[in-house]
């Protein structure tokens, strides 16, 4: 196996040309355990570790840009008013130690339906920034992921960073695990309230074989809170409005039974999620909240 | 050294004052090795280096049952950087099985695996990176064979039989030649007592399998020695087990295969069964050259016998006033493929199958099955973990059918000194049963949800932000067990202690040495303690755990400090006469009370029953040689169980504790909070209280983890291992660990040294039942199988 170490960015997409089956290491999470269990034996490794700008972050007016390679604990201090879905589940991503060296760009780049990052992204609203030598090119969020741990980037690019909506309005992510803490996801659950829009986005983890959203529960809920008026009165919503949107955002899933869980118990699960963070984020909004808790 | 002062009472050194020992027992004395390895510096059996050394590898069964056609080693032998490759047919002695308690397992699989993971070859090569890679270019032609994975498979009619010529002494009473083990054990007529009671109930329960999921992986070095013989540093559980079966497979004999422990990183019964020993002194002959192997995660989860999965059927029957009448069970234990300690395990499972209750009509029966699932032998509990999740569930359900509250249908059956177990055995030293469980029942609960403003972490699902509060519903039960102490059902157990006392630069110093594996439970601690104790000696060495020395017996069955200890409390005792010999041959003639009885070794010196002193310990071996003895120490003798009866004194001792488990259940989500796990039970004696506790805490939390969420996954088409690894074997985090708070019990057990009782696995038992009980008041569900998973909650 070869190391290889570029100094700088052009340097890694230039390695990533010559090398299109280099795996690229940023904090390792993934790509260590798969080596260390030798199901993944890459002829290289390209470690972005030393490319300083993958690691920053810039909040701009509508979007917060953020590197691939900014730590799952920096996003948890630092952009928590930002990107409060991605937040919230970057704090639910393994353990402290996991979480000073992961980062977003990975979760990406293995496409895992059980990244934690994937729902949060999906109904914040987000662009991948992906590069080759040949020039750089966003890929809307909706379209990235294209099956099971694969994803829209062609052999020659890197993810450089991701564009994220900031958030207007209250959002949340749910993950249900097996044990209380350092649980890969059995499904999760992201939500954001986008009252400019007046458009609520979701996401759904581990019960599909890609991260996908719930689009006829958005559709669903966007035309219940509209028709009433909901967003301008904010009023309570009717619980057979958030009852309706749970069974939807349940029957958007396509789960199945694995050693993590079952198809019907993650079915259940996505709709009980979908009903707890609408109504938290909700009941935030009535509050004049712009962020969740 | 004091100086000699004429005194009425003759010469007696100057300047002595009494004082006891520190750091005897009772006290709450810290590990030797507790800051290394809190900050990473302890060296474990992995951390072993030596110069010049090359890496074994171990190639694994992919299948749970094939015929192997053929192995074709050739790729990897050319190679660079390999040195050896063996298979079964480089095996060098006549001897080419070995086995704790049956030598039916092959070190190398001869033409046939029977599981997922067993070993088939091995490479030694300059680099575990070329080892692995050899280990990939072995050529394996197989011929998969249909798996048997349950009794009902295993025992079907044309069922393919596992080992087929067994000739082993359970056979010729086993049902089936997949049925390992079978022990009935029947008291009193069952038949009649189910007339009188006016309440029955019957359940079916299912105990997952569960791993000991210690964090040090097996490992170990064997290094080739001038004499043809071999040195090896493993980390293990009992020594001269490992020696026993090792030499006659090596070819060698005992003596030339000398053995060290090295540093252990947890144990739980895990090293129990030998792991990579003979295949790392067989690659060091081999090759000649020092050999280092170090499993990863995933084969540690394929190449260790893990916890015995379990089908239970219960009825327990009870009179309106609650006095039970009867208990019939039947307990299915899945050994696996190769006997390990199933055989022991069934005995306990039946023995102690009806718990710690007082009932005259009884009907048990225990089985153990050979099936291609992995191999499961000795896990803390050992056969009464799976018992006490069914009976204290029959327990609950029974109390729930007399309108009666758990803990009082508990107390009003519950077993008492002097009462007879469903063996006949008498109990008879303190069984407090009823007062433990009174104890955990009067501790303060803790407090109530706050359901306005909870902090996230304490609710299930925790960080994850699954519930803000919503779906939350508290259950609280509770659960008591018995537990054997020792080995039982006739077996000679017993432990060696050396211990020396000798005076250096003018101070007394002693020494211990035995051949017990550390394996965290803290026996150096508390054999310092006991040696401080009883020679009076504040400086303690406690010799590296190495086979120069007699057996010690198993770090296991909770009975290192009644054993080993003993030996230790024993061999002192022996030391001290010397003491006083020496004494009375230097100075009694000029001091009758050398020759007064009562006399003790206090604070470096002898002491009459009055408290006199009579020299210092440096006083009298002054220029005399070392004392140095070495001797053996046994419990009371027990018995088998009667093959057909079950009645024996199958066991040496009774270890008893008692839980009250409080949860926070989401209802909706399925997911579970263990809020509090407050625990009581008595252990004799503590002769560290400190590591008494942890002791207990660590039981209990081991009990959560089977109750909530570890468990091996074997898919029952292919006998094949799903989760061998951290990331879907789920061990409880310390957000899942609760509040563990602890009530010791002091009772003494006259029969054991100190009074002491084995404290290690009673607190695992109790856990797994009171967690469940705890969640099924919250949930009004039957639960009947551990773990419990979010699906059985909601669906």
């Amino acid at each position: 196996m070869e190391f290889l170490r570029p100094g700088c960015w052009e340097e890694a997409l230039a390695a990533k040309a010559e090398h299109p089956a280099a795996v690229p290491l940023a904090g390792g999470t993934d790509v260590m355990v798969e080596i260390n269990l030798g199901h993944r034996r890459p002829g290289h490794l390209l470690d972005l570790g030393r490319i300083g700008e993958l690691s920053e972050w810039e909040v701009g007016e509508r979007e917060v840009r953020l590197g691939a390679c900014v730590p799952y604990a920096r996003i948890v201090g630092e952009l928590g008013r930002e990107l409060p879905a991605l937040a919230l589940a970057s704090r639910a991503v393994a353990s402290p130690q996991i979480r000073n060296r992961g980062g977003v760009g990975g979760n990406l780049g293995t496409a895992s339906p059980a990244g934690d990052a994937h729902p949060a992204l999906l109904a914040a609203g987000a662009e991948v920034e992906v590069e080759s030598v040949r020039g750089a090119r966003r890929i809307p969020i909706d379209e990235f992921y294209t099956g099971v741990k694969r994803n829209a980037l062609r052999p020659d690019e890197l993810i450089k960073r991701v564009h994220v909506v900031r958030a207007t309005g209250p959002q949340q992510f749910s993950k249900v695990g097996t044990r209380n803490a350092m649980v890969i996801a059995v499904c999760s659950f992201g939500l954001a309230l986008h009252p400019g829009s007046r458009t609520v986005r979701t996401g759904i983890g581990s019960a599909a074989p890609t991260p996908r959203r719930a689009a006829e529960a958005e559709a669903f809920l966007a035309g219940a809170l509209a028709e009433a008026g909901l967003w301008e009165s904010r009023r309570a919503v009717p619980p057979s409005v958030a009852k309706r949107f749970a069974a939807l955002a349940a029957g958007a899933c396509s789960p199945i039974d694995d050693v993590r869980g079952t198809a019907g118990h993650r079915r259940h699960a996505v709709g009980v999620m979908a009903r707890r963070t609408f109504l938290w984020a909700w009941e935030a909004y009535r509050n004049g909240a712009e962020g969740a808790a | 050294m004091g100086t000699w002062t004429p005194t009425a009472a003759g010469l007696v050194p100057a300047g002595l004052t009494q004082s006891a020992a520190r750091g005897g027992i009772g006290e709450s004395v810290r590990r030797p090795d507790g800051a290394l390895k809190v900050t990473g510096a302890f060296a474990y059996s992995s951390d072993l280096w030596h110069r010049d050394m090359l890496w074994g590898r171990i190639l694994r069964s992919p299948h749970a049952h094939a015929r192997i056609l053929a192995v074709d080693v050739s790729a990897a032998l050319a190679l660079p950087g390999v040195h050896a490759v063996l298979t079964h047919d480089d095996l060098p002695a006549a001897q080419k099985t070995y086995g704790l308690e049956l030598a039916d397992t092959p070190v190398l699989a001869d033409g046939v695996v029977r599981h997922h993971g067993e070993p088939v070859a091995l490479v030694a090569a300059d680099h575990p990176e070329t080892a692995r890679r050899a280990a990939e270019l072995i050529r394996v032609d197989y011929r998969e064979l249909p798996v048997v994975t349950d009794e009902a498979s295993a025992t079907a009619p044309g069922a393919v039989v596992l080992h087929p010529d067994r000739d082993d002494r359970h056979a010729y009473r086993a049902p089936h030649p997949n049925v390992l083990h079978r022990q009935p054990i029947v008291r009193g007529d069952v038949a009649a007592a189910a007339r009188r009671a006016d309440v029955v109930v019957t359940g079916d329960y299912e105990f997952g399998m569960q791993d000991q999921a210690f964090l040090g992986p097996e490992s170990g070095l064997a290094v080739p020695a001038a004499d043809g013989g071999v040195d090896l540093y493993v980390a293990t559980q009992w020594l001269h087990s490992d020696l026993r079966q090792i030499a006659p497979v090596l070819g060698l004999p005992e003596e030339k295969v000398r053995m060290t422990l090295a540093g252990v990183g947890g144990a739980f019964g895990g090293r129990e069964d030998l792991s990579m020993q003979i295949h790392a002194c067989l690659l060091a002959l081999r090759t000649g050259r020092p050999v280092k192997i170090v499993y990863s995660r995933e084969e540690s989860f394929l190449g260790h016998a893990h916890r015995h999965p379990a089908r239970l059927h219960y009825e327990h029957g009870a009179t309106r006033d609650g006095r039970l009448t009867h208990v019939r069970c039947r307990i299915v234990l899945d050994g696996g493929a190769y006997a390990s300690s199933t055989a022991a395990v069934v005995g306990n499972a039946a023995s102690l199958g009806i718990g710690p209750y007082r009932v005259e009509d009884v009907e048990i029966e225990a089985i153990g099955l050979y099936t291609n699932n992995p191999p499961c032998g000795a896990m803390r509990g050992f056969g009464a973990v799976q018992a006490c999740f069914a009976y204290e569930a029959q327990m609950d359900r029974l109390a729930a059918g007399l309108g009666m509250d758990p803990v009082e249908l508990r107390r009003i059956n519950a077993m008492r000194q002097g009462d007879l177990m469903p063996t006949g055995q008498r109990v008879d030293s303190p069984a407090p049963v009823a007062e433990l469980l009174r104890r955990v029942r009067d501790m303060p609960l803790p407090p109530p949800l706050d359901t306005e403003d909870p902090d996230i972490r304490d609710l299930p699902g925790g960080l994850a932000n699954t519930s803000h509060g919503e779906g939350i519903v508290r259950g609280i039960g509770y659960a008591v067990g018995i537990k054997n102490v020792g080995f039982s059902e006739g077996f000679d157990d017993y432990s060696t202690a050396r211990v020396r006392l000798e005076v250096v630069d003018g101070e007394p110093v002693a020494m211990v040495h035995t051949a017990m594996a550390e394996v965290g439970q803290g026996g150096v601690t508390v054999h310092a303690q006991i040696a401080r104790t009883e020679l009076g000696v504040e400086q303690v060495t406690v010799h590296p755990a190495d086979t120069q020395v007699g057996s010690a017996g198993s770090t296991s069955a909770s009975r290192q400090t009644y054993m080993t200890g003993g030996a230790v409390k024993n061999t002192c005792g022996a030391v001290r006469e010397r003491v006083f010999a020496a004494g009375r041959r230097r100075f009694g003639g000029d001091r009758p009370a050398w020759g007064g009885a009562g006399l003790r070794l206090d604070g470096g010196k002898v002491v009459t029953a009055d408290g006199e002193v009579l020299a210092t310990l440096a006083e009298v071996l002054e220029g005399e040689e070392p004392i140095d003895l070495e001797l053996e120490f046994r419990h009371r003798p027990t018995e088998p169980f009667d093959p057909v009866t079950g009645q024996g004194f199958g066991h040496v001792q009774y270890s008893f504790a008692a839980h009250r488990a409080v949860v926070d259940v989401d209802v909706e989500l399925g997911l579970v909070k263990v809020v509090e796990l407050a625990c009581a039970q008595d252990v004799g004696r503590a002769l560290n209280p400190l590591s008494v506790v942890g002791q207990i805490q660590g039981g209990t939390v081991q009990g959560l983890g089977i109750a909530l969420m570890e468990e091996i996954r074997v898919d029952p088409a292919t006998a094949r291992v799903l989760n061998p690894s951290f990331t879907d074997y789920l061990v409880p985090t310390v957000l899942d660990a609760p509040a563990v708070p602890v009530d010791l019990l002091e009772l003494a057990d006259p029969h054991a040294p100190y009074g002491l009782r084995g404290v290690g696995e009673a607190p695992t038992l109790s856990s797994t039942p009171a967690v469940l009980a705890a969640v099924r008041q919250a949930t009004g569900k039957a639960l009947t199988r551990v773990p419990v998973r979010p699906e059985h909650i909601v669906d």
